[in-house]
């Protein structure tokens, strides 16, 4: 396991073996989450129809704050071992999780309108999203922002690291503050309180987004390696140009 | 002890004999409330009642202007460097930098708000709660502000970054302090809302500076 952690070569062959898997599980629980969600699961019996953007809308919401604490993890992880790899899984998950925090609020925002009569309202939950999506894109930012890319590469782990204090804000909003979205109703200490046929496509949904999340983690990694790998080529090259040139 | 009173007394000087940072501060948070009444109009009673939120957000935007030189000029003249060297804890360095910082901006903005609260007809009770919260909330505002300033040092395009870094963390401290002043003027009990606005800054307190000297050592490496 270390070595996987710890070397680049390894973890390349391991990444390539795994990814087919992770791509054909995860184009199967989709469509199978998809076909549940839209087809055999009952409409709530006050939202009626709508209540389908739940299948689409909550595990987006879950993987925003599940990327984010990732995100920190592995920054946190490169900060203290100095690991590049760690590094590339921070700097691999950011857009992915950005584009979940997206997802999460344009969907809500569509679900908002029939339900609330207003594409957005300010009450904490959605605020707080937000916020995460702000601290996804200031870590994007901030990466790219030097001219040393370790340099950017440490900035942006440390913010990753310090932006964690948002993610129990984020997820118990709605039970702090009494606001209009919904609080918890299937991650609670006392069971989940929504019913079983509404349960079963969101959680096979809900996985299959994770392993969307690994899959695409693993292609971006891949890009990273290989991106270092040229860099590193292309740096040798102009060495021994100079070298041979003397 | 004495180490970082120096620190703090050095800046200080600093600030007094070359920096007009204090005075465009202040002069930025009267002019940016001022475009409030022209922007939605001078009737008294929609001034107080947003009088608040804009004297509170024009102070955010304020301290936030005055972030960027925090460690800049030391940085660029390798001062920053010395004092990373010295037998004092970089935190300490961190904490005197953010203390002096505080004095030469923050300050100035709170003996300035009562103007603001005149300015937009709040009234003595908001006017007094607006002091009140403007003092505990500033310091959170600097202690984060020093994590995003030592974060984006030597960064390209560093100031519109440090933005996009700190505002979203800036924004806990302005729903309680706003929230506050909002519960004074309501005539209901704000006790829970100070409270929170002082945990959040003694919890920034806490945890600031050693991400920003953390950040200031990726900064020498």
């Amino acid at each position: 396991m270390l070595k996987i952690v710890l070397q680049p070569d390894a973890f390349s062959r391991l990444g390539a073996k795994a990814s087919p898997w992770l791509a054909g599980i995860t184009a199967v629980l989709l469509t199978a989450g998809v076909f549940l969600a839209l087809f055999v699961s009952p409409p709530d019996f006050r939202q009626s129809e709508s209540v389908r953007i739940m299948y689409v809308h909550v595990p987006a919401a879950w993987m925003s704050l599940f990327c984010y604490t990732f995100m920190a993890a592995a920054g946190g992880a490169a900060l203290v071992w100095r690991a590049p790899l760690a590094h590339m899984a921070a700097e691999a998950t950011a857009p992915v999780g950005a584009a979940f925090t997206l997802l999460a609020l344009a969907t809500g925002s569509l679900w908002g309108k029939p339900m609330w009569g207003a594409w957005w309202v300010w009450d904490a939950r959605l605020t707080s999203e937000l916020i995460l999506l702000f601290l996804y894109l200031g870590f994007i930012a901030l990466n790219t922002a030097f001219d040393d890319p370790t340099r950017g590469a440490r900035a942006a782990a440390t913010l990753a690291v310090v932006g964690i204090v948002m993610v129990p804000i984020i997820k118990y909003s709605v039970d702090w503050w009494s606001t209009l979205h919904q609080p918890a109703s299937v991650l609670r200490m006392s069971g989940p309180t929504i019913a079983a046929e509404m349960l079963v496509p969101l959680l096979i949904m809900a996985v299959g987004y994770t392993t969307f999340f690994l899959y695409v983690l693993l292609i971006r990694m891949a890009t990273l390696l290989n991106n270092a790998r040229i860099r590193a080529l292309r740096q040798r090259q102009v060495r021994t140009g100079w070298e041979a040139a003397r | 002890m004495r180490g970082l009173a120096a620190i703090v007394r050095r800046d200080l000087r600093l600030a007094l004999r070359q920096g007009m940072d204090s005075v465009m501060v202040v002069a930025f948070f009267v002019l940016a409330t001022m475009l409030f009444p022209f922007g939605v109009g001078p009737d008294a009673n929609l001034l107080a009642r947003i009088g608040a939120g804009v004297g509170w957000v024009a102070a955010l935007l304020a301290s936030l202007l005055a972030l960027e030189r925090l460690f800049q000029a030391d940085y660029e003249d390798g001062s920053l460097e010395l004092l990373a060297l010295s037998p004092l804890p970089l935190e300490g360095i961190v904490l005197a930098k953010v203390g002096a910082h505080w004095l030469t901006t923050g300050l100035p903005l709170i003996v300035a708000s009562p103007l603001i609260a005149l300015l937009m007809n709040v009234g003595a009770e908001g006017c007094g709660a607006l002091v009140l919260t403007l003092l505990i909330g500033t310091t959170t505002l600097s202690l984060i502000g020093a994590v995003g300033a030592a974060l984006t040092l030597g960064a390209r395009r560093g100031g519109v970054l440090l933005s996009l870094l700190v505002l979203p963390l800036y924004i806990p401290t302005l729903i309680f302090g706003v929230g506050t002043v909002a519960a004074v003027i309501d005539g209901f009990p704000a006790w829970a809302n100070v409270m929170m606005l002082a945990a959040i800054a003694v919890g920034a307190l806490a945890l600031c500076p050693w991400a920003a000297a953390a950040a200031l050592r990726q900064a020498l490496e």
